[in-house]
């Protein structure tokens, strides 16, 4: 395999939109390929994640779309679909059909339009990421499926449910925090705990602040041979290591506060880099719940099994802690349009990296990593990139 | 080898009040709902079998914002079988308001209800009621 950088990247404002989600990919795209210094027609293929599409816009096949509205209607353009991780998914194997040397140069990214369906089928369709046979006639949703973590999680390390709820709001308040300093972030205002813990119920115990936003927007990353990247940017990023993992139904993970799909895919990445957790300065990571990002820093072995609570409620993942989770703001406060949240998180991994991020820059950060989560824990894919 | 228990069968199984699951002939795990094969050592080798739907309660949430089709408050949770595996259902007869931590480590028995489908679902379905035991 030879190395494989990022040589541009691209991202639209998160939140609510009238464009497309081609006209979004659009924008987004030809942001990283002006960056890139490359024309579309460089472009050999085009990997886009998306999740629901078909029921967003009534829209199939996206990826061909898209790349026409770029004018390269005849490269292979391919949708990946792994719920919640399908950007990060697509850009994996953007990096590992450069790195074989099948391709120079990929296109990939992903978009997402879910605000128009309204939260009562943007919670059916989300919930498609269960068990249909075995599960969904019980009525679980993702949010349901993220309460039930945090009552096992309080269960199995002797947390009062009432003291987790607070370190869980505590991670919900840094998210916003960050966000502040993100002008591309869909909520760019500070909360406080009291105000999380005041909020609607959705999933018990989770509460509305517990809960990252529907969204739309998209992002996209251009992927080069690390040759070729040498004479298109100053600042290529490149990829260190690759991890993707896989979980079958919730009933069958039984303890699901040990992520084993997250274990499988971050252990993967860490061993191809040669490092450990302890070597990342800085983490984007999939808190689409304030519980799901400490299950997080507890699989990916930033900190060990039923410390993860404490670690967020201590300031350790703060901008200015041991390892900052989430400087953009997270899926909380920048926004998580599904399909295109795995490249988002790239987006700003190399932003961070190329030190482009301004107030919310983690100063110093030479090694960062993604991590992007599908379904009920089912898909876990995690990319680590070095200056 | 034909699949051997469908979701079909394990359905129109569980409408005539019988739990089924499988027994793997190698190892004796149980592969509850039912898979291929065995979730423990991958045989084909199983026979179908009643469960028991005998368990303790692991979690729970109670949905208070539910999907497109269904109605809130209600209580999904998690059962582990006396036979091992870990099962989802709606637990019933029981005051959503009222659910609490207490709730895990509490002794149900399994039934079923019926669930009317949506233009999604491939037809009505059922999902696990569990009950809590007296």
């Amino acid at each position: 395999m030879r190395e494989v950088a990022v040589v541009g990247v691209g991202m639209t404002n998160f939140g609510i939109s009238e464009k497309t989600q081609i006209e979004m990919f659009s924008e987004a795209a030809m942001e990283a390929i002006t960056e890139s210094n490359i024309e579309p027609r460089d472009i050999q293929a085009l990997f886009l994640g998306n999740v629901l599409g078909d029921f967003e816009e009534g829209q199939m096949n996206m990826a061909p779309m898209c790349a026409a509205d770029i004018g390269i209607p005849n490269i292979p353009a391919t949708r990946f679909e792994g719920a919640c991780a399908s950007a990060t998914v697509a850009l994996r194997d953007a990096y590992m059909w450069v790195a074989s040397g099948f391709y120079d140069m990929v296109l990939a990214g992903g978009t997402e339009k879910a605000m128009v369906m309204g939260t009562p089928m943007a919670t059916r369709t989300f919930a498609m990421g269960s068990d249909s046979r075995y599960e969904s006639f019980a009525g679980i949703t993702f949010p349901g499926a993220f309460g039930m973590a945090a009552h096992l999680y309080s269960k199995k390390y002797g947390i009062p449910l009432e003291k987790l709820k607070e370190q869980m709001a505590i991670v919900s308040v840094k998210n916003h925090k960050n966000g502040v300093l993100n002008p591309k972030a869909q909520f760019r205002k500070e909360i406080t705990v009291e105000k999380v813990l005041s909020g609607i119920v959705i999933a018990d115990p989770l509460q509305l602040l517990d809960c990252c936003p529907f969204s739309d927007g998209a992002a996209a990353l251009v992927f080069a041979s690390a040759d070729k990247a040498k004479d298109l940017t100053k600042k290529p990023i490149y990829i260190a290591g690759t991890g993707q993992g896989s979980a079958g139904p919730l009933y069958t993970q039984k303890d699901f506060t040990v992520v084993k799909s997250r274990e499988v895919s971050s252990k993967r990445a860490y061993k191809q880099a040669g490092i450990g957790p302890k070597d990342i300065d800085v983490c984007e990571l999939h808190d689409c719940f304030t519980i799901a990002e400490i299950l997080a820093i507890e699989a990916m072995g930033f900190f060990e099994y039923g410390k993860g609570s404490q670690a967020s409620e201590d300031g350790e993942t703060a901008l200015d802690g041991k390892i900052p989770i989430n400087p953009s703001g997270g899926l909380k406060a920048k926004g998580h349009p599904i399909g295109a949240t795995g490249a988002a998180q790239a987006y700003e991994i190399v932003k961070q990296l190329r030190e482009e991020c301004g107030e919310r820059q983690v100063k110093g950060a030479k090694i960062g990593m993604t991590d992007t989560l599908g379904g009920d824990l089912a898909t876990v894919c995690n990319i680590i990139f070095r200056r | 080898m034909e699949y051997k228990l469908t979701y079909e069968k394990y359905k129109e199984a569980l409408i005539g009040g019988k739990f089924l699951g499988l027994k793997c002939n190698k190892c004796g795990a149980y592969t509850v709902p039912p898979k291929k094969v065995c979730l423990e050592c991958t045989s084909e080798d199983m026979d179908i079998v009643e469960i028991s739907g005998k368990g303790e309660i692991r979690t729970f949430t109670v949905i208070r914002v539910p999907p497109e089709g269904f109605e809130g408050p209600y209580i999904v949770g998690m059962v582990e079988l006396d036979e091992g595996p870990w099962v989802m259902g709606n637990i019933v007869d029981l005051d959503p308001d009222k659910a609490g931590m207490d709730l895990i480590g509490k002794k149900v028995t399994t039934g079923h209800k019926v669930v009317k489908g949506d233009k999604f679902s491939a037809g009505d379905g059922v999902a696990l009621a569990f009950r809590l035991q007296d």
